[in-house]
């Protein structure tokens, strides 16, 4: 039996409103969850090299605590477990104006900030302990040689891993529909419920999140070459 | 009488279970050029690496620009921008121009504005003899240029004392002079210096004074000329045999 493709069901009745919402969501969810992931991740991985071990350790446990327990428990945590901590007035706030997507972007944001923060970490470790000392030689602080020197240095050595926890990212943005976040994902599901047309609404689905990833992907290409560090190996692109 | 700046108390230095310095003893004093040589592994790196406490010691006390480097709450940031150091491995900052290199601590430590440390930075490329190389990334020079910025940068700052880690180990014999004449006329306009170097022929022209380091210990101190002609320990005579004998 051959399938018979409807592709009309995508831009007839709801869908089309649907799937764009859907995109929308996706790229809020993401963008502000990845600036978290990026600024928990430079902190914390640059705290896990630093030459005073309470910072070293504070970094250490935020690492395994969050990368280890799945992104779904965290979902859940920041949704139902994290409100009723709150004052009631925020709490209020905070369901009126989509808790679940303020939950889905600290879920994801903490969580990736963890595997971020590896990243940064392993950037910063490929660099010779030597230029640290330069740093500091030239009566720079340890704060200032890192803010200067380190981790300017480890941000551009780190691109590509960081690309690729990046889009881990994006994709990861998809877990927030359990907590009913009406991203990509939960808009395909809705399409599927309403025309019975899974093949069709999966396959949009999977183009716009291939169109994105590459996207994301040929930006960061773009922002490597600028920023190559002179006189290391040239990488592609 | 110059003053003393640099004053190592029965210094004393562990790494973990190995005792790296003992019961070091010596003063340098203001415009003195010192040279610092002895066999590999003897603590040469690990003696001048403590004067700008990028090593921190255990035992006794070490003085430099009258600051005790063990005095609780000291201020090690301020003492190390006095104190410039050029180490064996240049250590450019890749990501920057020779000219941001140089600029990076007079502004952010010493708050000079952008322009007056450029100023500055193009002065010193001058005085180091590669003022064209401004706009260059460390990577697209040779050896002997860019341990010249290093040196370059180091100075921006203004340093009282000048500290090198063999800085030219790292150099094609070729390009050893160009480093070594440009340290000959830091010492000559009267900079504090101290210096680990293989150099002997450097040593011979320029230091004030001879610190023959073996096994963690100063062995011998002595002026140049006497040093050379007639060492007084059998180990400092084994190991100038070695070291001159090529
Ligand atoms: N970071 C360190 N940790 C442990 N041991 C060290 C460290 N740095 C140096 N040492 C040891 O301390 C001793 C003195 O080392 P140092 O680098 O000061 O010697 P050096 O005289 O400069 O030798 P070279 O001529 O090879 O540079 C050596 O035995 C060395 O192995
Ligand atoms: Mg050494």
């Amino acid at each position: 039996m051959r399938y018979a493709f409807h592709w009309e069901v995508l831009w007839s009745g709801q869908s089309g409103r649907w799937l764009l919402q859907g995109l929308a969501t996706t790229v809020e969810l993401s963008a502000l969850g990845w600036v978290l992931a990026a600024a928990l991740g430079i902190v914390s991985g640059a705290m896990r090299t630093v030459p005073w071990r309470p910072l070293r350790a504070l970094a250490t446990v935020y690492v395994e605590f969050f990368r280890n327990v799945p992104l779904l428990v965290w979902m859940f945590f920041w949704y139902f477990g994290v409100p009723p901590l709150l004052p009631e007035a925020i709490r209020e706030w905070l369901f009126r104006h989509g808790a679940e997507f303020w939950a889905g972007t600290f879920a994801l944001g903490v969580y990736h900030g963890a595997r971020m923060s590896e990243v940064i970490r392993g950037g910063i470790q490929a660099i010779p302990r030597t230029q640290f000392e330069a740093a500091v030689a030239m009566g720079l602080t340890t704060f200032q040689a890192y803010r200067l020197v380190i981790v300017p240095i480890a941000l551009r050595l780190s691109i590509p891993p960081a690309t690729n926890e990046s889009l881990n990212l994006l994709k990861n943005s998809s877990v927030a529909l359990t907590i009913s976040v009406a991203e990509l994902t939960f808009q395909t599901r809705q399409i599927e419920a309403y025309t019975a047309r899974a093949l069709e609404a999966l396959t949009a689905g999977t183009v716009i999140y291939l169109v994105l990833c590459v996207g994301i992907a040929a930006i960061m290409a773009r922002v490597e070459h600028r920023f190559a560090i002179p006189g290391l190996i040239a990488r592609g692109g | 009488m110059a003053d003393t700046v640099i004053e190592f108390k029965s210094v004393n230095k562990w790494f973990g279970k190995a005792h790296v310095l003992r019961d070091i003893t010596l003063a340098v004093k203001a415009g003195e050029v010192v040279v610092v040589c002895g066999p590999s592994g003897s603590g040469k790196s690990t003696l001048i690496r403590c004067v700008n406490a990028l090593e921190p010691i255990q035992g006794g006390e070490l003085v430099v620009l009258g600051e005790s480097l063990t005095r609780p709450g000291v201020n090690l940031s301020a003492l190390r921008a006095r104190v410039g150091m050029v180490f064996q491995s240049f250590n450019l900052f890749p990501h920057m121009t020779v000219l941001e290199n140089i600029m990076l601590a007079p502004v952010r430590v010493r708050g000079l504005s952008e322009a007056d440390a450029s100023r500055v930075a193009r002065a010193l490329l001058e005085r180091v003899r590669i003022p064209d190389k401004a706009e260059n990334y460390p990577a697209t020079l040779s050896g002997g240029q860019q341990q010249r910025v290093a040196i370059a940068r180091a100075l921006a700052m203004q340093p009282k004392i000048m500290l090198f880690d063999e800085p030219t180990s790292a150099l094609d014999p070729e390009m050893i002079n160009e480093v070594l004449d440009v340290m000959t006329d830091l010492a000559r306009d009267g900079m504090t210096m101290m210096v680990v170097t293989h150099e002997m022929g450097f040593a011979r022209r320029v230091a004030h004074r001879m610190v023959f380091v073996d096994g963690g210990r100063v062995v011998e101190e002595a002026p140049p000329e006497q040093f050379f002609a007639a060492a007084k320990s059998e180990r400092a005579r084994e190991f100038l045999s070695k070291i001159l004998s090529h």
